[in-house]
């Protein structure tokens, strides 16, 4: 092992990481799936959804946000855990409107997905049906849906990191919290387009492209079979 | 010894859940060996005439009358089922729920553009059930012991659920059988 290796644990598999990775990185380097959000690949972690909260040392951390160290102790895949990330996927069900039969994410959506592999059969809180939730289909190729928006901050990454276009901003407070544009009114006042990451990157159905529909059929969209993390897991050595 | 029963309903739903109890095919010969079927709209008993061992509930409660039948379901019921996406979340008779009930009423009666109505009254007869201000899932009514998701849930699933219920074995759906749509 080089100095610049750092060795940890994940649920008692050794793990071997890189100075200045974080433990999510480290993690999927080794084929072990930490669930997540708001995190992706390629955007800087915003630490705002805590699905991928993992416990170091014996305390709660964010494992998209907390760098590896020699020799620290994580939990990822325990009961303790997973009925933490129980509790938040069902929070971020019942405060949205979410009705998954019409949705055209449906069956490639990350949120539902990883209701999927949690095992997850209703939510154990009351659903708050929203009545503050917006469409905005103004622009001719994309649309934004409010109601299903989970605040994860993607978007907004995007378009500031990767498009150059700034174009995603949260505006509000609390349940007042949302995503605006350009701090305009609506998608087609702005220089978004159907090609940015931006629109690629949402995990749920709240920003979609127009003209698209329910293009899979239903057995071969993404998370059909096979459950969400299963591509990160298959690198396992 | 008596066999066990079943009992199943249709609350504010489509009909589309029980037309997938339907789809177990020929599984539903093993099915009538195993099982009587009590109150349920496949056999069209129309009372409880005892006591049931599983409840199937399709669709959530919009009227008071769903909200007795519910009530009714879970008094005759040991073990009391959610089945498909309206009985768990409302589906799509919920998406009322974000828009004031008189709307919705004016909507359907007064505005609509293909409304004719000359009288210009909302149907109010004491037949009619009462609606509700809003959908709700059956577990925000009653206490739901399991449930079954899905729009219709694969009959694959109902039958895995029965099946385990019924030969007494831990209800474990696995990752395909777990689907919202
Ligand atoms: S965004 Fe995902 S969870 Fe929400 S309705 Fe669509 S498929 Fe379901
Ligand atoms: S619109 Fe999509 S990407 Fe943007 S914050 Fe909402 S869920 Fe995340």
């Amino acid at each position: 092992m080089s100095e610049n290796t750092i060795t940890f644990e994940i649920d008692g598999v050794e793990v071997q990481g890189a100075p200045g990775q974080t433990i999510m990185q480290a993690a999927d380097a080794a084929g072990i799936y930490i669930p997540r959000l708001c995190a992706f690949e390629g955007l800087p972690p915003h630490g705002s959804c805590r699905i991928c909260t993992v416990k170091v040392n014996g305390r709660f951390q964010s494992s998209c946000t907390q760098p590896v160290a020699e020799g620290i102790i994580v939990e990822n895949d325990t009961e303790e855990i997973l009925e933490f990330r129980r509790n938040l996927v069902d929070m971020l069900f019942v405060e949205g409107n979410h009705f998954c039969m019409f949705c055209e994410k449906s069956g490639n959506c990350e949120l539902q997905a990883l209701a999927y592999r949690l095992g997850i059969t209703a939510p154990k809180y009351p659903f708050m049906f929203p009545a503050n939730r917006t469409v905005d289909a103004s622009h001719k190729d994309i649309f934004i849906d409010h109601n299903r928006c989970i605040l994860c901050a993607r978007c907004i990454r995007a378009s500031r990191d990767l498009d150059g276009k700034n174009v995603f901003q949260f505006v509000g407070r609390g349940p007042e919290k949302h995503i605006a544009v350009n701090a305009r009114a609506r998608l087609v006042d702005t220089e978004v387009d159907v090609t940015d990451k931006a629109v690629e990157v949402c995990p749920v159905g709240a920003i979609l492209r127009k003209h698209v529909g329910y293009a899979i059929p239903v057995g071969k969209r993404k998370y059909d079979h096979a459950p969400i993390g299963s591509d990160i897991e298959a690198q396992k050595h | 010894m008596a066999k066990p029963k079943i009992a199943t309903t249709s609350l504010a739903g489509c009909f589309g859940c029980h037309m997938s109890i339907l789809d177990i095919d020929e599984r539903i010969l093993e099915l009538v060996d195993i099982v009587d079927f009590d109150k349920s709209p496949i056999n069209d008993i129309k009372e409880f005439t005892g006591e049931c061992l599983v409840g199937l509930v399709e669709g959530g409660c919009a009227n008071e009358e769903n909200v007795r039948v519910l009530q009714d379901f879970r008094k005759h019921c040991k073990i009391l089922i959610s089945l498909g996406d309206c009985a768990i979340n409302g589906g799509l008779p919920a998406m009322r729920n974000t828009i004031p009930l008189k709307e919705c009423l004016d909507e359907a009666y007064l505005n609509g553009p293909s409304v004719y109505n000359p009288s210009g009254r909302i149907p109010n007869d004491s037949e009619i059930p009462l609606l509700l201000n809003k959908v709700y899932p059956c577990h925000e009514v009653v206490k739901i012991d399991y449930h079954l998701p899905g729009c219709p849930p694969s009959a694959d699933t109902i039958w895995q659920a029965l099946t385990a219920l019924l030969t007494d074995k831990p209800m474990e759906l696995p990752y395909e059988l777990i689907k919202y749509d």
